[in-house]
């Protein structure tokens, strides 16, 4: 078996997994952020003034139209240094991705928030129940409920595009193989089967838990 | 002697408590559509009015109205003397109610709807409680008490646990009447609270408003094209054409001998339709 080295492979399954907690690490924090942050979007687009929700439909809307790596080069190479403290790329990552997804989870949220029947609004106002009741113990319960299965696809699409954090040196598994392959000039066959089957075995039960959720949900 | 004077006191009083509700000249309209005109009509404590009247009437109109979930496009909607559709100003000037002021002025009107309306996201129980404990204060235990009577009232002790999704549409409208009491509202308004219901289900409904009716005080705006119903349970049936009020009497009265013409041919309408 010329085409596969195993001391190359028990050397890189180590390096690899540690570059995949990594990669965990910022598709939770960063889908952690994208969720909140996408919710506060739609909030304030639902209840803010005209000349608020103006301005931060078009800098969403920027944000949603420009690429990612795009944005995460601003954000390290422009914003990072004139923070004056000290951030690491993987934070810079992190928040790049959070904010970007959180764009496209905030129109998520918004067609959920719609879809709650108007009946649901009048029996609040008929109850006397307070804005603050009226959003989070009926309308955002029901509104997520609905949009469950579309906010878990947009973690799993923001999983898939941690790779380009290693574009700023964050030491995501994709980094790692090609730093171990750039090094030993081989072992590419090696590097990226390995980092395939882990993303396949990290992916594929999530796939099959959010195909159980949808199914929960539509009934 | 001495029950005469307290019979005209007693008269006095309810006469110096005035209207519990009280349309003056309202305009309601949609663009160019005018639903209301200058409509006049008021209502005493503790009275059951319905409304009739054909589809696109008003009569759905004057509920959501009352409930602030429209707002007037002209004149004034008084509740208890006080000015609902608008508020008083530093000078006293009557202005246009903004959202703090209803918010007061609401809570003594509870409302039921044709579609129900529970809440899906909370069993029966937080439903009837959801309101009590964040508007009116009351603690969780005081609010589930409350709420316990009131299912019992209708019929339904044994589902405070149960999921709205999962009981009848009779069953549903008996919580929605129930959640709406909870608030112990002085008006309560009912839009058609049966026609969406299957036709074996309606009596259940009716029963427990029957019910209500008989042992509380409560004043009643009642929308409904069930005859015997609005006869047993009001004292006063206003019949709307357009928006104006073009017949009203007694439901003895106004379903037995109707004086105008488009009453009779509306009544007709409503016997052969169900
Ligand atoms: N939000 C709205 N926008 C525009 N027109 C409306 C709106 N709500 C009601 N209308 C119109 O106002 C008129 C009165 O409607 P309303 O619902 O009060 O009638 P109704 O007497 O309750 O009729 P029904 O017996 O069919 O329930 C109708 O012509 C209706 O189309
Ligand atoms: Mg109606």
């Amino acid at each position: 078996m010329s085409w596969w080295n195993n001391q190359a492979a028990l050397e890189l399954f180590p390096l690899l997994l540690e570059g995949f907690r990594i990669t965990l690490l910022a598709t939770l924090l960063g889908s952690l952020l994208a969720l909140t942050l996408g919710l506060v979007f739609a909030f304030i687009d639902r209840t803010a003034p005209e000349y608020i929700r103006r301005p931060l439909g078009w800098v969403l809307q920027f944000i949603r139209f420009t690429p990612p790596i795009a944005q995460l080069f601003f954000a390290y190479y422009v914003i990072r240094p004139n923070l004056g403290i000290g951030v690491d790329a993987l934070t810079v990552g992190i928040v790049v991705l959070g904010v970007h997804y959180a764009t496209y989870n905030a129109e998520i949220y918004r067609a959920g928030i719609e879809g709650v029947p108007k009946g649901q609004w009048e029996a609040v106002t008929a109850l006397s129940l307070p804005q603050g009741r009226a959003w989070f113990g009926v309308i955002l319960p029901q509104a997520i409920r609905r949009v469950l299965p579309s906010l878990g696809n947009n973690v799993i699409i923001l999983f898939k595009e941690v790779p380009v954090l290693s574009a700023i040196a964050v030491t995501e598994m994709v980094r790692v193989g090609k730093e171990y392959t750039s090094d030993h000039f081989a072992f590419y066959i090696e590097a990226f089967t390995i980092a395939g089957l882990i993303y396949l075995v990290a992916s594929y039960p999530t796939s099959l838990l959010m195909r159980k959720l949808e199914v929960r949900l539509g009934n | 002697m001495a029950t005469d004077t307290t019979a005209a006191q007693v008269e006095t009083d309810t006469q110096a408590l005035g209207p519990v509700v009280n349309f003056d000249k309202v305009v309601k309209r949609y663009g160019e559509l005018t639903v209301l005109d200058e409509l006049d009509f008021s209502v005493k404590p503790g009275e059951r009015v319905t409304l009739i009247g054909p589809s696109g009437s008003g009569k759905t109109t004057i509920l959501r109205l009352l409930m602030t979930l429209e707002k007037v496009t002209d004149g004034v909607i008084w509740v208890e003397g006080e000015p609902l559709s608008h508020m008083r100003d530093s000078g006293g000037e009557l202005v246009p109610a903004n959202e703090a002021y209803l918010r007061q002025m609401r809570k003594r009107i509870g409302m039921v709807f044709q579609q129900f309306n529970l809440f899906p996201n909370m069993n029966v129980l937080r439903n009837i409680t959801e309101a009590p404990v964040h508007v009116l204060g009351l603690s969780k235990d005081e609010a589930a008490v409350r709420a316990r009577e009131l299912l019992e009232l209708v019929g339904l002790s044994d589902k405070e646990n149960a999921h709205p999704s999962k009981l009848s549409g009779g069953q549903q409208q008996r919580v929605a009447i129930a959640r709406a009491l909870a608030m112990r509202p002085d008006i309560l308004l009912l839009d058609e609270v049966t026609s969406a219901l299957d036709p074996e289900l309606v009596a259940d409904v009716q029963n427990v408003l029957r019910d209500i009716a008989s042992s509380t005080d409560i004043t009643m705006l009642i929308v409904t094209h069930e005859m015997h119903f609005a006869r047993d349970v009001s004292q006063r049936v206003l019949m709307f054409d357009k928006g104006k009020i073009i017949e009203e009497g007694t439901p003895e009265r106004l379903f037995s001998e109707p004086r105008e013409e488009r009453t009779q041919k509306f009544l007709r309408a409503v016997l052969e339709g169900r």
